[in-house]
């Protein structure tokens, strides 16, 4: 069975556009896949129907055997805390530490009380040193946020969706706001998360060749509608003309 | 000392007892905790300071319900009319807008003096503790202050608002010119222009709509200020009627329907400034 | 710029300047305020402020009954402050588009803010001196009430302003609304806050004077009493001892922030 199935899925903000129209896909666990299409395609809204920071109008999310579109608030948290979220502005808590940004995270397994109190096991203190020896800033650990470099602190956001102990990870332009270099490392550890953890990824970007390069499969979305569905491979030049429009996609090559 | 195995142990910060540290005990976090601390002293202390003469506090309370209550859905004129009403509103607004103006006119100058890009450092340092000192006076000081030498009247009142309406404008104007960028001024200087070319033709055109929003913020503050001065320094308009109703008449629907005057002019100023700050400098926070 | 534009901006600045002038001239007559009279004070003023407004020897005797009514009224201040700062984290949360619980509560708290905030403290002092009476818990609660209003204003921005993003990061991981505010939102927002608090106690000391006038009470009604018996010795030594304490208080604030901001 798969990990989370889509199902007619349809979204609109006003009575007048529709964001996302009757979208179908399925995901199965460890897959890494990209979402790509031209700004204002609706690849945030998917992402974020998925976990339903926004309600969704038409149509099911199907994740893990749990009917998204129909739960309770307890439930809903239930599922939030097994999708972790990465944002294209990192969203930290800029005046906080690094591993205080970290342990927000494990939010979702608490009580109120338990997290007003700011009580966080040895355990998970430990764990989260040790996702941020993995992603390499360990060292920046008691440093406040807005310290760190952007990539530097796209892996906090990292960090902080991983000690979740999700079983998706959704990626909204995580290298929207980063240099290339910066880029590269944050695609890499993405990947890593699903090649060694087995942690399934749904990665909006629109950049072309940074999906081809990364994943194994491409969704490909224009107008809110899905225009391309399949690997990356046969994803072809004017499969991707049709999605962002030929001129326009010059223009982003260049 | 424990055996250090992985990379990780080298950074993890402990308490005494062992347990890992996730704050990073820096001095803005204990700069803010002593800060509230002490606010918080200082406040429970205050009840012990206070002067309780004639307080009977159940009694006040529901008085004060009931006060509420006939002022604000019974309100009525009774020693005046509306077209009184209107004059006095009008006399408030006056010697807020006059006070606004004289205010503007003279900050402007002042500001170019102050401002650090404009001016030398001796005289904007000098122009600022003027200011500071201005400020520290309580504007209804100055316009008692005032009186004394002129007599109560308008001209007390708008030279007493406006100690405060200059101090407040020459700080917003100054830091306005301060953010001007510095090459628009560099650049003019390499052309040959001298210091009143700059300031007419590259500074105030690019600052002017600042100017014009906080001289408007300046006249929502100074209407408010005009009603304290018509109450507490007898400088007329509607806060004087508003002190002789609650004073003289304990006329409680007659303070009803001024306060309603007072709050339907205080909200509408404070709708066209809320548009202008979020037109013009969305990202300050004042 | 063409020619055209150029020449219609000028024609704006007219009328602008223009309108200024009539506005200007019609307050003048409205409020009877003469120009000439108005500048011919200043130098009569500031003559009589350099000839009367002397602390003699003889004034220092009642500096501590006087200290003693400033300390009232620093007092007042912060504890209204203080105070009026709890409650408006409560309403800025609720009235905040990130950190709301519902609708009916944000509007309900904005329109207790904009309510309490435009009433001026000068009718809220009358209105709780009738029943209150003379004493401080008048002027107290006249400084609580517009405090509330302003910082209420002022938390609803902060939060706005500041914590948008790490609202969302948190709900997607499923944290609780209190998770949100208390881990999210307050660290990223007190020390915007704490600047608004440490604002308004300077700005407070100033109103308390007022509404010291007004209320009998603290520093103010002090100063009403010796400008009412006319012992302008004793006037000028409690204005100074205003100026010291305010600039005091304003240097103090001034470290402050800038340390946590």
């Amino acid at each position: 069975m798969s990990l989370l199935q889509v199902e007619g899925l349809g979204k609109s903000y006003n009575l007048e556009t529709k964001v996302l129209k009757n979208v179908n896909f399925e995901v199965g666990a460890g897959e890494f896949v990209s979402i790509i299409g031209p700004s204002g395609a609706g690849k945030s809204t998917l992402l974020r129907c998925i976990n339903r920071m926004v309600e969704i109008n038409e149509g099911n999310v199907i994740f893990d055997g749990m009917d998204v579109r129909s739960l309770k608030k307890k439930e809903l948290r239930k599922l939030r805390t097994n999708i972790g979220m990465i944002f294209q502005h990192y969203n930290l808590v800029p005046r906080l530490t690094v591993i205080e940004n970290v342990l927000h995270g494990r939010f979702g397994y608490k009580t109120t009380l338990q997290g007003i109190l700011g009580r966080f096991t040895e355990e998970e203190k430990e764990h989260a040193f040790f996702l941020l020896e993995k992603l390499g800033i360990e060292e920046h650990a008691y440093k406040r946020c807005d310290q760190l470099s952007g990539g530097q602190q796209q892996r906090v956001g990292i960090c902080r969706s991983l000690i979740q102990e999700p079983k998706l990870v959704l990626c909204d332009e995580p290298i929207a706001s980063l240099d290339p270099n910066s880029s590269k490392v944050i695609m890499d550890h993405l990947k890593s998360i699903t090649n060694e953890l087995g942690i399934t990824c749904l990665v909006n970007l629109h950049q072309v060749e940074v999906a081809q390069d990364y994943s194994d499969r491409i969704i490909g979305l224009k107008k809110g509608e899905i225009v391309f569905d399949g690997p990356s491979k046969s994803l072809y030049e004017d499969q991707i003309n049709n999605i962002y429009g030929s001129e326009i996609r010059e223009l982003i090559t260049v | 000392m424990e055996v250090i195995n992985t990379n990780k142990a080298m950074y993890i910060k402990r308490t005494k007892k062992g347990r890992i540290n996730i704050k990073s005990g820096n001095k803005v976090d204990l700069v803010i905790k002593l800060t509230i601390l002490i606010l918080t002293l200082l406040t429970v202390m205050a009840f012990f300071f206070f002067d309780y003469t004639g307080l009977q506090l159940g009694r006040a309370i529901t008085e004060t319900a009931h006060n509420l209550k006939v002022m604000f859905l019974e309100p009525a004129l009774s020693h005046f009319g509306w077209g009184e009403a209107f004059y006095q509103v009008g006399v408030t607004i006056g010697l807020g807008f006059l006070a606004t103006i004289f205010g503007a006119v003279i900050a402007l100058f002042l500001s170019f003096m102050a401002a650090e890009n404009l001016s030398k450092p001796s005289i904007s340092k000098t122009v600022r503790i003027i200011v500071a000192f201005i400020r520290a006076v309580p504007t209804v000081l100055w316009v008692l202050i005032f009186a004394i030498a002129s007599g109560l009247g308008s001209e007390a009142a708008v030279l007493g608002m406006l100690f405060h309406s200059v101090a407040y404008l020459v700080k917003a104007f100054s830091e306005s010119f301060e953010e001007v960028d510095q090459g628009i001024i560099e650049a003019m200087r390499a052309t040959g222009s001298n210091w009143w070319h700059i300031v007419t033709h590259g500074v105030l055109p690019s600052t002017f709509t600042y100017l014009l929003s906080w001289t408007f913020l300046r006249f929502e503050i100074n209407f408010g200020v005009a009603v304290a001065m018509g109450a507490a320094a007898g400088a007329g308009g509607i806060g004087f009627e508003l002190f002789m109703a609650s004073g003289f008449y304990f006329d409680l629907r007659e303070v009803g329907f001024i306060t309603y005057a007072i709050l339907i002019i205080a909200i509408v100023l404070e709708l066209i400034s809320t548009r202008l700050k979020n037109r013009y400098f969305p990202a300050t926070a004042r | 710029m063409n020619e055209k534009t150029i020449r219609k901006s000028r024609g704006i600045a007219t009328i602008f300047l223009i309108v200024i002038i009539m506005m200007t001239y019609l307050s003048a007559v409205i409020t009877n305020f003469n120009l000439a009279e108005g500048l011919a004070t200043i130098p009569k003023a500031l003559g009589w402020i350099g000839a009367n407004l002397i602390i003699t020897p003889e004034t220092w005797e009642r500096l501590p009954s006087i200290l003693d009514k400033l300390f009232e009224t620093i007092f007042m201040s912060i504890a209204a402050t203080t105070l009026a700062a709890v409650v408006s984290i409560f309403l800025g949360l609720m009235g905040s588009k990130t950190t709301k619980v519902n609708g009916v509560l944000s509007v309900i708290s904005r329109g207790v803010a904009s309510f309490s905030r435009n009433i001026p403290v000068v009718a809220w002092s009358l209105i709780l001196l009738i029943s209150f009476g003379q004493n401080s818990v008048t002027g107290f609660l006249a400084l609580f009430v517009g405090t509330l209003g302003f910082l209420t204003r002022a938390f609803i921005e902060s939060i706005d302003e500041a914590s948008q993003s790490a609202v969302e990061a948190l709900r997607a991981t499923g944290a609780t609304y209190f998770h949100i505010v208390n881990k999210a939102v307050i660290p990223q927002t007190l020390p915007q806050m704490l600047s608004w608090i440490l604002f308004m106690i300077e700005t407070n000391i100033r109103s308390a004077t007022l509404v010291g006038i007004l209320t009998g009470t603290g520093i103010g009604f002090t100063f009403d009493l010796y400008y009412k018996t006319l012992n302008y010795n004793a006037v000028a030594l409690v204005t100074l001892t205003i100026i010291i304490a305010v600039i005091i208080i304003e240097m103090i604030s001034n470290r402050i922030r800038k340390v946590i901001l």
